[in-house]
């Protein structure tokens, strides 16, 4: 039993299986199975969370360990990653995604900016959201495409849109009333920033530019974006 | 060179999926290609109704996937193209039945068969209905209305092609009707790709003989006079490669408008 390779542990709604980032992915899976396997029956049932770490996780393979799991009657329901490969594969298998939010780093391993400055992590995501898409992400979401009616982004930080925004956007979700919502083109079906809401105006005629929208006295104004 | 396997989908029901599909089959066949439609919607058939064949049903897909049949005995025979067939959907029997290897293997088998065009009839929704009927895709069509519910659907099915590698699909617009989108009161084919910005292969416009057309099992697109059934022919032969102009959907307009159209005005 290797625990630098699998490592298992309870979390408040289920289990936290973190795997190794270094280890090729077949032994990865082998100890996974085994490990689970030599438990067989006590985790079932349970909601999996899968941390992946830096490690970019192609779809099939992140598709095979949720069969691999669900034969032992576990659920994937969450993938965290730093890497934006695995999130976009956590997408398109509908899972939850969650950015890690580390700190970047260079070679050496030290931090590559001034810890003083705001340098969180963020998800880019170069292409359309269509309907029926969600993404989550713990740090800020760039998105260089368009936001359709029917696509969903939540984010703790900023949400900034190269593109069209038209779908469901979420900026300091988890409270910051200091997030941001910048688009090319802002006509969301609806913005929230922390607790705030509004909907877009449904006037055909309105000048498109870019645009920022932010809380000012308690509510969400949108500005001309003049960075 | 094998068989081009080319799904017809939508995402939202009754915006004219079976009515494309019969159409389509019908306008290669008369352009001398031997085609197999396949209607996918078991339990909801109606490829059959549509294409008139309902009274010829012995064997259907089921029945060749659980190996009650041999292929060429569920391969119904159209009436007036000796080289275009159907393959009816099950009616007494769910999506399940069938799984999307089973419709990969399928449409192996009509290559061996010697077809040029097989066409899948998608039920509607992206249950497993769907993944049945996209599987063995080639190319996907996707058939859409004008209006923002069937978009949205239709942008859902985009996405969920991208994510399985079968490309983003080519869109066709379904029963447009030009003098409302003039009034403002219906999207316009550009409202519509500026959503889904994918390819366009196709803009059918609304015309009153399509349903009698599909209620009398004789697709509209043998009528000559029907617009519909032209934009259908033009959509067919857009498959094969030609380049097809789009028709022009103006029909009503006024005498001066058409006359400083003459002389290269609007």
């Amino acid at each position: 039993m290797n625990k630098d390779i699998v490592s298992i542990k309870g979390i408040n709604d289920g289990l936290l299986i973190t795997l190794s980032t270094t280890e090729e992915w077949q032994v990865i899976t082998t100890e996974l199975a085994a490990r689970l396997d030599e438990q067989s029956g006590f985790f079932a049932g349970a909601k999996i969370t899968v941390d992946l770490g830096e490690r970019p996780v192609p779809k099939y393979e992140l598709s095979s360990l949720r069969a691999l799991l669900e034969r032992r009657g576990l659920a994937l329901l969450v993938v965290q990653s730093g890497s934006a490969t695995t999130l976009e594969s956590a997408n398109a298998l509908d899972l939850r995604a969650v950015a890690l939010n580390q700190p970047l780093r260079n070679a050496e391993g030290e931090p590559s900016f001034d810890p003083d400055e705001d340098g969180t992590l963020g998800l880019m995501i170069r292409r359309t959201l269509r309907s029926g898409r969600r993404v989550h992400s713990r740090g800020h979401v760039v998105i260089v495409g368009d936001v359709n009616p029917g696509a969903e982004v939540v984010a703790s930080g900023d949400i900034v849109v190269w593109g069209k925004l038209r779908g469901t956007v979420h900026a300091g979700a988890e409270g910051d009333e200091s997030a941001v919502v910048c688009a090319l083109d802002m006509s969301p079906s609806q913005l929230r920033i922390a607790a705030h809401i509004v909907t877009s105006p449904k006037d055909k005629r309105r000048q498109v530019r870019p645009e920022m929208a932010c809380v000012r006295h308690n509510q969400i104004v949108v500005e001309a974006w003049e960075a | 060179m094998g068989a081009k396997v080319v799904t017809i989908t939508s995402g939202k029901g009754g915006v004219g999926k079976t009515t494309t599909t019969a159409n389509l089959g019908v306008a290669l066949a008369r352009m001398g290609k031997k085609v197999t439609m396949i209607d996918a919607d078991i339990g909801l058939r109606n490829l059959d109704v549509v294409m008139g064949l309902e009274n010829r049903i012995v064997y259907d897909l089921v029945d060749i996937v659980e190996g009650r049949c041999r292929l060429r005995q569920a391969m119904i025979k159209h009436k007036q193209f000796p080289e275009l067939y159907l393959i009816p959907a099950a009616q007494t029997r769910d999506k399940t039945a069938v799984s999307p290897q089973d419709m990969v293997n399928l449409a192996n088998q009509l290559r061996e068969e010697g077809m040029d065009y097989i066409l899948i009839d998608s039920p509607a929704g992206i249950e497993r209905g769907f993944r049945n009927a996209v599987a063995p895709a080639d190319e996907v069509l996707i058939v859409t209305n004008p209006e923002v519910s069937a978009v949205r659907d239709a942008d859902r099915i985009v996405g969920l092609l991208e994510a399985e590698n079968k490309g983003p699909g080519k869109l066709i617009i379904n029963r447009i009707k030009m003098d409302m989108v003039r009034k403002g009161e219906m999207l316009s084919a550009n409202d519509v790709t500026d959503i889904l910005a994918i390819k366009v292969i196709g803009i059918v416009p609304e015309d009153e003989s399509v349903i009698p057309a599909s209620n009398s099992g004789i697709p509209v697109t043998l009528n000559e006079g029907s617009r519909a059934g032209l934009a259908f022919r033009n959509i067919a032969r857009r498959l094969l490669g030609e380049d097809v102009p789009f028709m022009d959907l103006d029909e009503n307009k006024g005498f001066f408008q058409r006359l400083s159209k003459l002389f290269g005005g609007a």
